[in-house]
């Protein structure tokens, strides 16, 4: 497992390429989901089932793009805490599926919908990720995304929902 | 269903409707978040899980026992040590917080016991901790797939942000034809509009065919909307859905007020409450796109591997041998299901290198199987049975597949590695093609074993 980046500051990375429709069983295997759950525990089976080899090269920062309808399928939450726990700062998506991108944000792990820039970024290419300006750099180019909400970032900003939650309940 | 004399601007879509009763206002508009308070709260083998990430908010007790539904379902009977520790976890757990709806081990798949035991009700909201919640939309319910930690802030908070989706219509009309079933209309749907078709999308099903389709066919569509991306999926509940709720809630007494029969109440009284409570969107409310489908074009279907949208008339389908049948799952693991089976099988024998496994979906569907005769006869057919429950689906336990085979399943997911050997590979078809499969040892026309 390596240390997960903070994303609320800007981050740097390389590019890991994949294509559209990868499903959360490819990402986090149906094998496991009963009986490893902890961020340790997920790390070493990061797209197992796509790239067997992406748990041992994954830093720190790095990020995923892809296709279309990125973490379709199954509602397993470890698809993005295994991504988080290996390292990956962000996904960058022409899409996403629904419950994969709400358990991303509410992991800390972002989910930036980007066609342009997953148009652009080709395997291995180092860019820089900023949340706060809402934009991806790679060089001299910068792509932007639509922000993300003040709630989104306050829960980013928190930990994640559950660190936002705690907050919540101890304040009543 | 139609309210004449509504103005356009203010027809809603099922999607608003439910959502705005969820959250206590009177209208919502599409987009709008809300913070939603759900009727029911599913979770099942991942109940333990939850419960650990619930444990860091501190509290003594859940804030919502009696809305909580846990099943256990997905590796049952426990196939291994650390899997009955889970489940002696869940157990506990369910024990200590005083959850009102908890289903033992054989009991069946989440959403079909749910179905049967009149927990969900038309118009209610739904989350589950499992991306085939929006099961429940046959029953005219709202239902939609979270994220364990929001399960358990929903557990602990009572409530959920979610936001009001756009909605996409679909109009059936027609009947099916001869060895064709919804099945082979959520593939022929998925194939044409794709795995994302509805991403974010609320599904809307209305039109004139659906006063034709049995209960068990209206749910396995529903269900497979979840392969199409879509948020729920819903189907206007009608005369046969009341009836169907109103029978199991008149046998289970002592639901929370509201939700159950009242003694002495009769079949028709609770059926008319539940009409009461249903929802139905409005003529003129605004969908993002509409579709019309012909249900008498259908012909049956095959997913190839490993995308569910890569469609495929059976009958153009390349000579693929087969290794596994399966039949099974929240999507084709019910009474008609295994009707179809035998239908097919009866007096017949699987293929010799073929095997075939059967997980019926619950204790009901499987008593019912052996109470007409056909789990005998597809015993002697060659098939062998499994514990009601998810079975191999997502690849746990019961037929999990070695590297190079090919199995022909009757589930809802076709991903690579996703039932066992990511070497592996899976074909998804209608319970009728699947076991004609069995019996041909490779993918077939029903007909072409039947004739």
């Amino acid at each position: 497992m390596n240390s997960p980046v903070d994303v609320g500051r800007p981050f740097r990375g390389r590019v890991f390429r994949y294509g559209d429709h990868v499903n959360t069983d490819v990402i986090f295997p149906g094998r496991y989901t009963y009986t490893k759950s902890s961020p340790e525990e997920v790390a070493p089976h990061a797209l197992e089932d796509l790239d067997p080899t992406f748990a041992g090269r994954v830093r720190p920062g790095d990020v995923i793009v892809a296709g279309w309808n990125w973490g379709c399928g199954s509602s397993r939450e470890q698809a993005a805490v295994c991504l988080r726990a290996a390292g990956v700062g962000a996904v960058i998506a022409r899409s996403f599926g629904r419950i994969f991108y709400r358990n991303a944000l509410n992991n800390g792990l972002l989910a930036i919908a980007c066609p342009e820039a997953v148009e652009a970024l080709e395997e291995g290419t180092e860019v820089e990720v900023d949340l706060e300006a809402s934009v991806i750099r790679c060089g001299e180019t910068a792509y932007e995304f639509s922000p993300f909400s003040p709630a989104v970032r306050s829960m980013i900003a928190a930990g994640g929902l559950i660190e936002q939650t705690k907050r919540r309940l101890a304040a009543v | 269903m139609t309210e004449v004399g509504r103005p356009a601007d203010t027809a809603r879509t099922f999607a608003q409707k439910a959502l705005a009763r969820a959250s206590g206002h009177e209208s919502v508009a599409v987009g709008e978040i809300v913070d939603a308070r759900p009727d029911i709260a599913l979770s099942h083998d991942n109940t333990a899980a939850i419960a650990e990430i619930w444990c860091q908010f501190g509290q003594q007790r859940v804030a919502i026992p009696e809305r909580m539904a846990v099943t256990l379902d997905h590796a049952v009977p426990a196939p291994t040590v650390r899997h009955a520790r889970n489940h002696a976890e869940v157990r506990a757990f369910v024990a200590e917080q005083g959850v009102v709806h908890f289903f033992e081990v054989g009991r069946g798949i989440c959403h079909q016991v749910l179905s049967e035991e009149a927990v969900v009700l038309p118009g209610d909201l739904i989350l589950g901790s499992d991306s085939h919640t929006p099961h429940f939309g046959w029953l005219g319910a709202f239902g939609a797939g979270v994220g364990r930690s929001e399960m358990a802030v929903i557990w602990a908070t009572g409530e959920l942000w979610l936001r009001v989706p756009e909605s996409i219509r679909i109009r059936l009309e027609g009947a099916l034809g001869e060895w064709v079933t919804t099945k082979d209309v959520a593939l022929a749907l998925i194939g044409d509009l794709g795995a994302d078709g509805a991403l974010y999308r609320g599904v809307e099903f209305e039109g004139p065919a659906i006063a034709g389709l049995s209960l068990d066919s209206r749910a396995a569509l529903v269900n497979m909307m979840a392969e199409m991306g879509a948020k729920n999926a819903y189907m206007a509940p009608d005369e046969d859905v009341f009836r169907y709720l109103a029978q199991r809630l008149l046998t289970r007494p002592g639901r929370r007020p509201g939700r159950g029969a009242k003694p002495g109440e009769a079949s028709g009284e609770v059926a008319a409450r539940l009409r009461e409570r249903a929802l139905y969107p409005d003529a003129g409310a605004e969908y993002v796109v509409e579709h019309l489908l012909d249900l008498s074009f259908v012909q049956p279907q095959v997913a190839r591997p490993h995308q569910v949208d890569d469609t495929v008339d059976v009958g153009e389908l390349e000579s693929v041998r087969v290794d596994q049948a399966f039949i099974g799952t929240c999507t084709n693991g019910r009474l008609e299901d295994l009707g179809a089976v035998h239908r097919v099988m009866a007096g017949r024998r699987i293929a010799g290198g073929t095997r075939m496994v059967i997980v019926p979906a619950s204790s009901e569907v499987w008593n019912e199987a052996l109470a007409r005769g056909w789990v005998t006869d597809l015993a002697a057919a060659g098939a062998v049975f499994g514990t009601p429950g998810c079975g191999p689906c997502m690849g746990n336990h019961l037929g999990v597949l070695a590297p190079g085979e090919v199995c022909i399943s009757s589930a809802n997911r076709n991903f690579q590695g996703r039932m066992g050997d990511r070497g592996s590979e899976i074909y998804l078809a209608s319970p009728a093609v699947v076991a004609a499969s069995a019996v041909a040892g490779r993918i077939v026309h029903p007909r072409e074993v039947t004739e």
